[in-house]
């Protein structure tokens, strides 16, 4: 009896979870709606079924257990019962793959007036390209890419010269404009993920793939790596900001450079007098070449140990050595990262090819990291 | 009896009478042997996979093809001897003929040594041209097509191994006859594979 | 029409049956190492695969106490994490749950259930363990290579597993590698003798279809072994090409931190098809041991025929033929070419039919049965529970579009944790409370094993069930930490979630111990079991010995009357009647009324 009554109360606990929990969909914020129907529709029918099944269950449990005297039936087969039970399934089988299908098909045609966006992906950051006022996405390629056209982007190719780079995991959209994300990655395979928009795809190093959205809803997004690359995916993330006003939209787009300006020699700046200055410089450089994706700001461990306090304190390397994070010991870190690899840290760290300016910048931000 | 027939069975009531099943092996065919084509059947599997993955690597673009060493012929031709001599030796073995057994093997191991000699100088040619494994995927998928194959004829070779010692230790010929069969009918196969992927590798 | 069953059935007269040449032990090594008799070797793997399988269990509170309790435990760093889900999956779905099922469960019961002495190739039998044991140790030395085990998740996908950044590209992946070769080159030999055995092995009448639903299962799940494990043996083979000798099958042009590769041209998604040609028929290389033996064991204790027998055997072949061709919905998200995405869930989506109609069958024995209530029946009950379920949330995940928002999020992780994880264990504790009788020749403690039972199925159902919710909406896998207040679309509670998940996990962890307590308890102090303590039909039940002794059956193999489901049959007044019962001695009133319900 005990076995029906606990099957009685793990139906009822499922159908209670299910419909009481708070935890469910983040708000759609796309176009995708139909996907959403299918999973509610799939819900439906999977849980009749469920709810059927376990009650039978439960019903067996009490009128069929043994008592003295009680045998069971003998039955090889029930053919009747045996082909409607198939029709059955494979009619509830048809109910959810026609949808399903459907809602393929529409996820696989993108609208003629979509506006093209490229999301680049590497360990641990994100960028992205806008194709400028053309419109269209200049040529790229994974063997072009250094620490001067991050993109690999061909600098003969007229229709690349306005596209404009956005470092810093962040990316502008327009409401209610069509958006096809093509996405490229430069190392390893991730995964272009904004919950609220349902559509997510693989970005496969070697290929581009795609896929397209209408974004609905006025707001920030977060931006996730859905597949697993290397140690710092749980931190490679982003942010999306849905727009309704289009002069914000383009007074943002502007505060980027586009790919020709990106490949102009650098002007010799003045010495800079001012240390704030030097630390706004060093503070956006960090957040620009993905930094802080792996250094945190506020004393946890991440990928990478953490930036606060970092400076002058005592570093344990894996070496068992110690060194004092002095600005040598810094400067040789940022481009040489293999050189002294801090205790308990793997070494991962890329080399960056920053100049003296830069990395005095950087070094004055972190100075402030107290 | 035909499996749809074989699965519509009753079992709780009508005993087949096709398949009065007398516990003695289910078929004629000794277990070995049935044991011996599944297992042939899962290397041709393992075959057409890297089959159908270098069909698909091949259209991704950089392929370049690598010149094919003519040893792979004389090879292809050791291989053949090969497994003439086997047969030579399994025919033997069914007429009870003892020295064409042991003829039939000795020969039939020699000529396979020779065939991984002959593959081992293909190698040695290819890497003094420049064709190394990672330089281009065709020579990556002839290197490790080549050595899967060769890895199998080796182990081949140790079944060949433990029944020319049992030859030698004086074993009637009816106890090896089975072995024997075995081992013809590995190197048969061996060699349509080795024909097929030799084919491969000319095509394309 | 007044006759009884058993009139149509062809007497087979018992008659000497040809004698395979039988391995013999001489020494304490021969009979408990290199031991060659299939009732050792299945000890031996089952031993191997819990002692790994309890590894895993123990890999996976580490985790959870870091998803329950971020931040708390600081001696797991994300490179550690990856490892433990790394090690985790690997084991649990490779060393422990296919060498359980297979090398544990199938060498245990295939000669014994089919009346035979032993395998047909013995020799090759004990190598296929040996093979496991190799693997299983260098799996483990993988550990302490520099840079340690790989943790490259258990799918391994290149380019990372390969790359720095992940942990374990150093040596770790290597190791990974050759041990999976090894297990391949181990279980192909098992696997061979799984099926030779029973094509050839069975005994004087032991037609195909009058072998049990376990054999059934695990035959069918030995060939798909054999014919999917080639693919995961190719992937590796050219995984480790990529990595040691810089071939470029798998592997594009690529930029790893800054820093330009060698390779050009190759293709993820090459490895990534192989790896599933291999991986999904993985799961019914899981599923369809669990299948049978379930059948087995509710059939026995609702000592009821299993309904629709024919059906649950083509349910089973059809499962096994279909599972090749449903590969790619593992990959829709994944970039390949959309088209597929129409035919791979079409293909799913009707894998779902045989499946059903399983769960239908199970559920329809107990209808009209005699059900009792032992450990294995609760056992089996649980597995319908969660495997229905865990099939359920599998028709979201096959249904190409709907699987895009939840492919890679812990929707996924509660699904197949639910239908391959918990429920093949359910199914695999069932079994050892079932057969435990058998081999040890005593019981397992009763109260014990309710305990035991009652814990880990609500104690698992809720552990999993909730994860549905988060992967619902939208909280990835395989993130070491999920810094909730940065996330905004993940609300706080989620953290108690969490941690509920985490506490339930140890607790339901800590309860297998007193599975384990059960059984070296029972093994001294159990309960005697005698002959056929289930009163079951099926033939290891009927050996001259309990436990069977070498050779199984004494001086002479037994011959088979009949299928494995004569339970309660009308006009016989026992409710079982054993397979090797020649009809003349059937005791009782064989009634001369016509059976009802019997499917003509």
């Amino acid at each position: 009896m005990h076995v029906a009554i606990i099957l009685l109360i793990v139906t009822i606990g499922t159908v209670l979870f299910h419909v009481l929990s708070p935890w469910w969909m983040a708000p759609i914020a796309s176009n995708w709606h139909f996907i959403d129907t299918t999973i509610i529709l799939t819900f439906w029918i999977t849980g009749l079924v469920f709810i059927a099944i376990l009650l039978f269950m439960a019903y067996c449990a009490v009128r069929y257990r043994h008592r003295e005297g009680r045998r069971a039936a003998y039955e090889p087969e029930n053919k009747k019962l045996e082909i409607w039970l198939t029709a059955g399934t494979s009619l509830g089988v048809v109910a959810l793959l026609t949808p399903g299908l459907f809602a393929w098909s529409q996820f696989n045609t993108p609208p003629d007036d979509a506006l093209e966006v490229e999301v680049l992906g590497e360990q641990w950051s994100w960028s992205f390209r806008h194709p400028g006022e053309d419109g269209a996405l200049g040529m790229a390629s994974t063997h072009r890419i250094n620490s001067g056209n991050p993109f690999g982007l061909d600098p003969d190719d007229s229709a690349g010269q306005d596209d404009i780079l956005i470092h810093g995991n962040e990316l502008y959209v327009l409401a209610d404009q069509p958006v096809k994300f093509l996405l490229r990655s430069k190392d390893v395979i991730h995964n272009f993920k904004v919950p609220q928009f349902r559509a997510k795809l693989d970005m496969v190093p070697g290929m581009v793939t795609s896929f397209w959205v209408v974004p609905t809803r006025v707001g920030e997004y977060d931006i996730l790596c859905a597949e697993l690359c290397g140690v710092g995916h749980y931190a490679m993330r982003g942010r999306i900001v849905v727009v309704e006003d289009e002069d914000e939209y383009i007074a943002w787009l502007q505060t980027h450079q586009t790919f020709a300006d990106s490949m102009e020699p650098a002007e010799p700046t003045e010495p800079v007098e001012l240390e704030d200055q030097l630390v706004a410089e060093g503070q956006r450089l960090a957040e620009e070449r993905g930094c802080l994706a792996c250094h945190s700001l506020d004393g946890r461990a991440g990928v990478g140990p953490t930036w606060k306090g970092l400076f002058e304190s005592t570093v344990a390397l894996v070496d068992g050595s110690t060194v004092v994070a002095d600005e040598d010991y810094l400067k040789e870190s940022i481009l040489e990262p293999s050189a002294k690899v801090t205790e308990g840290f793997q070494p991962i760290m890329p080399a960056f090819d920053f100049s003296d300016e830069q990395l005095d910048a950087v070094i004055a931000y972190i100075k402030t990291l107290e | 009896m035909g499996i749809f027939r074989l699965l519509s069975e009753k079992p709780w009531t009508v005993q087949a009478s096709e398949d009065a099943y007398d516990g003695k092996g289910a078929t004629t065919i000794p277990s070995a042997m049935v044991g011996l084509r599944i297992f042939l059947a899962i290397v041709t599997v393992m075959f057409l996979l890297l089959t159908s993955v270098y069909i698909m690597r091949m259209g991704l673009g950089d392929w370049r093809r690598l010149p094919v060493p003519t040893v792979l012929w004389l090879n292809t031709a050791l291989l053949v001897l090969s497994s003439a001599g086997l047969q030579w030796a399994r025919i033997g073995a069914e007429r009870g003929r003892v020295d064409e057994v042991r003829y039939g093997l000795l020969a039939g191991g020699a000529f396979a040594f020779a065939f991984l000699v002959g593959q081992l100088l293909a190698w040695r040619q290819l890497g003094e041209l420049g064709y190394f494994a990672a330089t281009n995927p065709a020579n990556a998928f002839f290197y490790l097509i080549t050595a899967l194959h060769a890895l199998h004829l080796a182990g081949g070779l140790v079944a060949w191994g433990r029944t020319v010692i049992r030859l030698r230790a004086g074993l009637k010929l009816d106890q090896l006859r089975e072995s024997v069969d075995l081992c013809t009918v590995y190197w048969h196969f061996l060699l349509v594979v080795w024909i097929a992927l030799f084919g491969l590798l000319l095509v394309t | 029409m007044a006759h009884s069953p058993y009139d149509e059935i062809e007497t087979v007269p018992p008659a000497e049956v040809a004698e395979e040449e039988l391995y013999h032990p001489h020494s304490f090594i021969t009979r408990w190492v290199f031991c060659q008799d299939a009732k050792v070797i299945a000890i031996q793997y089952a031993i191997t695969a819990m002692a790994i399988g309890l590894f895993a269990l123990v890999l996976s509170w580490l985790m959870r106490l870091q998803l329950g309790f971020p931040e708390q435990f600081a001696f797991i760093d994300p490179p550690d994490y990856l490892q433990l889900i790394t090690m985790h999956g690997m084991i649990m779905v490779i060393y422990f749950l296919t060498a359980l099922l297979l090398g544990g469960f199938g060498n245990y019961l295939i000669p014994l259930m089919l009346g035979a002495r032993d395998m047909v190739f013995p020799y090759i039998n004990m190598l296929s363990f040996w093979f496991f044991f190799l693997a299983v140790l260098v799996l483990m030395a993988s550990m302490f290579v520099p840079g340690g085990a790989t943790g490259a998740g258990w799918t391994l996908y290149p380019p990372q597993s390969i790359l720095a950044g992940t942990p374990g590209s150093e040596g770790g992946i290597i190791l990974m590698l050759v041990s999976l070769i090894l297990f391949i080159a181990g279980i192909t030999m098992g696997g061979l003798n799984y099926v030779v055995t029973v094509l050839q092995g069975r005994a004087r009448g032991m037609t195909l279809m009058r072998m049990p639903l376990t054999i059934w299962g695990i035959f069918v799940a030995s060939i798909l072994a054999l014919f999917a494990f080639p693919a995961l043996f190719v992937a590796g083979v050219m995984l480790l090409f990529d990595m040691l000798l810089g071939t470029s099958f798998f592997m594009p042009s690529l930029v790893s931190f800054g820093q330009q590769m060698d390779y050009d041209g190759g293709s993820p998604l090459l490895f990534q098809h192989l790896f599933w040609f291999f991986g999904h028929p993985e799961v019914y290389i899981v599923a369809l041991p669990a299948f049978g033996i379930v059948s087995e064991l509710i059939s026995v204790h609702a000592r009821k025929n299993i309904f629709g027998f024919r059906m649950m055997v083509w349910a089973i072949v059809a499962i096994g033929v279909l599972s090749f061709v449903v590969w790619a919905h593992h990959m829709y998200v994944s970039g390949m070419n959309p088209v597929f995405g129409y035919f791979f869930a079409t293909t799913t989506l009707i894998i779902a039919i045989p499946t059903a109609i399983k769960v239908y069958n199970w559920v329809l024995t107990l209808w009209r049965g005699d059900i009792h209530f032992t450990v294995p029946m609760l056992f089996a009950i649980g597995f319908i529970v969660t495997f229905l379920n865990g099939g359920i949330s599998g028709l979201f995940l096959g249904n190409v579009a709907v699987a895009v928002p939840l492919s890679d999020t812990m929707f996924v992780v509660a699904h197949f944790h639910m239908v391959m994880g918990l429920a093949p264990v359910l199914v695999i504790f069932g079994a050892i409370y079932h057969w435990y009788p058998l081999i040890t020749g005593r019981m397992l403690d009763d109260t014990i094993g309710k305990t035991h039972f009652w814990i880990t199925f609500l104690g698992g159902y809720a552990i999993f069930l909730p994860l549905h919710y988060l992967g619902l909406m939208g909280v990835p896998r395989r993130y070491f930490e999920l810094q909730v207040a940065q996330m905004e679309f993940i609300p706080q509670s989620v953290e108690t979630l969490n941690a509920f998940v985490t506490v339930t996990a140890l607790v339901v962890g800590a309860a297998q111990f007193l599975f384990f307590f059960n059984l070296a308890w029972s093994y001294f102090k159990g309960k005697p079991a005698g002959q056929n303590p289930w009163g079951a039909t099926t033939l290891e039940w009927q050996t001259p010995e309990v436990p069977p002794s070498h050779g199984n059956w004494g001086s002479e193999r037994p011959v088979v009357y009949r299928w494995a489901y004569d339970y309660s049959v009308p006009g016989v007044e026992q409710d079982f009647i054993p397979q090797n019962l020649p009809p003349d001695r059937l005791a009782g009133d064989m009634g001369r009324d016509s059976p009802e319900g019997r499917g003509a």
